[in-house]
């Protein structure tokens, strides 16, 4: 009866899990989406608590405090341009989770002599592993994000280490399911599983991030899915599905946005470099054109549509509360703005749109790329800040360039084209930017921040 | 066996739920979707309560213990940074 009581609260808690995810299909029900996932966890851990095998309860109130503080601190003290390694930490952690669960379950099940059943152990190593992984390569991504790692690491046989670290999990694995009592060859997995997560990550760039963390997001959920079938639970199997199931199709739709598989972004370089290539310097010389601040106030002065393009370099120099200032001057003069946003710009999945509806820019204006890239050709001016590959022509016109086939924003189809970056350097990809050097471009060389503030006080004294 | 068959069964349904619904949220709420979700994966902390509470072993207790701090700062950070960015895009109705 009371087993039942319990089994019915988590069917509950899974109806508003899937409910809270429904939620999320809208801006304006999001947040009560947010919140019912919220209430169904509290009532699947409330619901925990009175399952009778409990006997002790200071260590989970204890558990709980600790980690109750950390997550307030961390969700409320966090700016929003560290989302993405707020978000890597986070899923780590999860990950860390069932790594610890997996291997008490199985300590627990040894300790009753109970035979487990092999699909048991199985679910035993698989939370282990992919937990392992989950943890340590989110821990990587933080690192990276957090730019306390600068430089992907690679070395010569990486993929080769990489694939034999692969087979003795497999191996190990293997040994847990036949002989479970030897619970030292589980932590001995997870060691191997922790080194294979933070190579996995290691040689992976910057801009493929918005990859990592999607597919790292899925695995959480494939982990906890797994130590539902160790636990026989179903609100774990269907809450890890789920999360499962959302991260892969983030991994995707990333993927795609690239024109890359997941297998090239994990354990490739980019693409293959066919053909000649032309040089920076042939490309540049001599067609560069460098604008100031009060040229193209002039330029937006007579324009009627402007679109402005955000890439990383927008959040690195904390330009989005400017950007909205300046796109409210700019429809004070009548001027149509609007936001184009490729679905990879930034590092994570939806990382320019938090920024922009952070400094209260309204979602309708920000247009995903296949809405936006039909209305370049009636555009006067576009506004390109901080983005670099994802506005580079080459990938529709060159197949001789490594990033050819990539889907991009034709922002070079507008009638003038304005570049806010600091230099002429290339971006993630490596290449130069034949758009840098177009007939319709101004290269507007300055700090993002500074150059939109420098925009706006020109703006005003047309 | 027959358990093992029933869990899987909910197993494939939840994953055909999921792609069902996520593939209707729209780019913009991308990111609440990924910290969102990432908070529900912390339902690992039901696990890490029982393997708390439970005290067979100290080394089972330990562990369940620090399954319920990492468990629970997936689960209380994750949704609230969720909120603290829905709340940003639903300001201006």
């Amino acid at each position: 009866m009371y087993d039942t009581l319990i089994n019915f609260a988590y069917l509950v808690a899974a109806v508003l899990f899937v409910l809270g995810l429904k939620g999320l299909t809208h801006p304006r029900t999001a947040t009560r989406g947010n919140f019912l996932s919220a209430m169904g966890m509290l009532l699947a851990v409330l619901v925990t608590l009175l399952d009778q095998r409990i006997v002790s309860f200071e260590m989970i109130a204890g558990g709980i405090v600790v980690g109750s503080l950390i997550g307030v601190l961390l969700a409320l003290k966090i700016r929003m341009t560290a989302m993405p390694q707020l978000v890597a930490l986070f899923n780590g952690f999860g990950g860390g989770a069932s790594v610890l669960v997996a291997g008490a379950a199985l300590i627990e099940a040894n300790l009753h002599q109970a035979t487990s059943l092999p699909q048991v152990t199985v679910a035993t190593v698989a939370s282990g592993a992919i937990g392992a992984i989950t943890f340590w390569g989110s821990l990587l991504a933080f690192a990276k994000l957090q730019e306390l790692l600068r430089k992907p690491l690679r070395f010569p046989g990486l993929q080769v280490f990489n694939a034999l670290m692969a087979l003795a999990a497999l191996a190990l694995g293997l040994w847990v399911v036949l002989r479970p009592e030897d619970t030292q060859m589980y932590w001995v997995l997870t060691g191997v599983a922790s080194v294979l997560g933070i190579l996995l990550v290691a040689p992976i760039g910057g801009a493929d991030m918005p990859v990592v963390i999607a597919l790292l997001n899925s695995f959480s959920g494939l982990a906890a899915a797994a130590l539902g079938f160790v636990l026989f639970n179903n609100v774990l199997i269907i809450s890890g599905s789920l999360v499962g199931a959302s991260g892969l199709i983030l991994t995707q739709i990333m993927c795609k946005a690239m024109n890359r598989s997941l297998w090239n972004v994990i354990f490739g370089v980019l693409g293959p470099a066919g053909g000649p290539q032309t040089s920076a310097d042939e490309m540049y010389e001599g067609k560069v054109k460098s604008t100031s601040a009060d040229e193209v106030a002039m330029l937006f002065d007579t324009a009627r549509r402007v679109v402005i393009v955000p890439g990383y370099g927008m959040a690195v120099a904390q330009a989005q509360h400017a950007l909205r200032d300046l796109a409210n001057v700019l429809e004070s003069k009548g001027c149509e703005v609007e936001f184009a946003i490729h679905p990879v710009a930034g590092r994570m999945p939806g990382h320019m749109n938090v920024l922009l509806a952070e400094a209260d820019v309204p979602y309708d204006k920000l247009k995903e790329m296949d809405a936006v890239n039909s209305t370049f050709q009636q555009t006067d001016v576009v506004l390109v800040i901080g983005a670099n590959d994802v506005v580079n022509p080459d990938a529709r016109t060159n197949p001789n360039s490594p990033i050819a086939g990539m889907p991009i924003l034709n922002v070079d189809l507008a009638r003038t084209v304005v570049v806010i970056k600091r230099s002429l350097s290339p971006g993630f990809a490596g290449i130069p930017n034949p758009l840098f050097a177009a007939d319709n471009t101004l290269m507007f060389f300055d700090d993002g921040k500074q150059a939109v503030l420098n925009l706006i006080s020109a703006l005003k004294e047309v | 066996m027959e358990i093992f068959v029933a869990a899987l069964t909910v197993f494939m349904l939840a994953i055909f739920v999921g792609f069902e619904i996520i593939t209707k949220v729209p780019p913009t709420l991308h990111t609440p979707l990924m910290s969102g979700s990432n908070a529900v994966s912390g339902i690992t902390l039901v696990g890490a309560l029982l393997s708390a509470g439970t005290q067979y072993t100290m080394l089972a207790t330990v562990l369940g213990f620090s399954a319920v701090v990492f468990a629970t700062v997936n689960v209380v950070g994750g949704f609230l940074v969720t909120h603290r960015m829905l709340r940003m895009f639903k300001r201006k109705e």
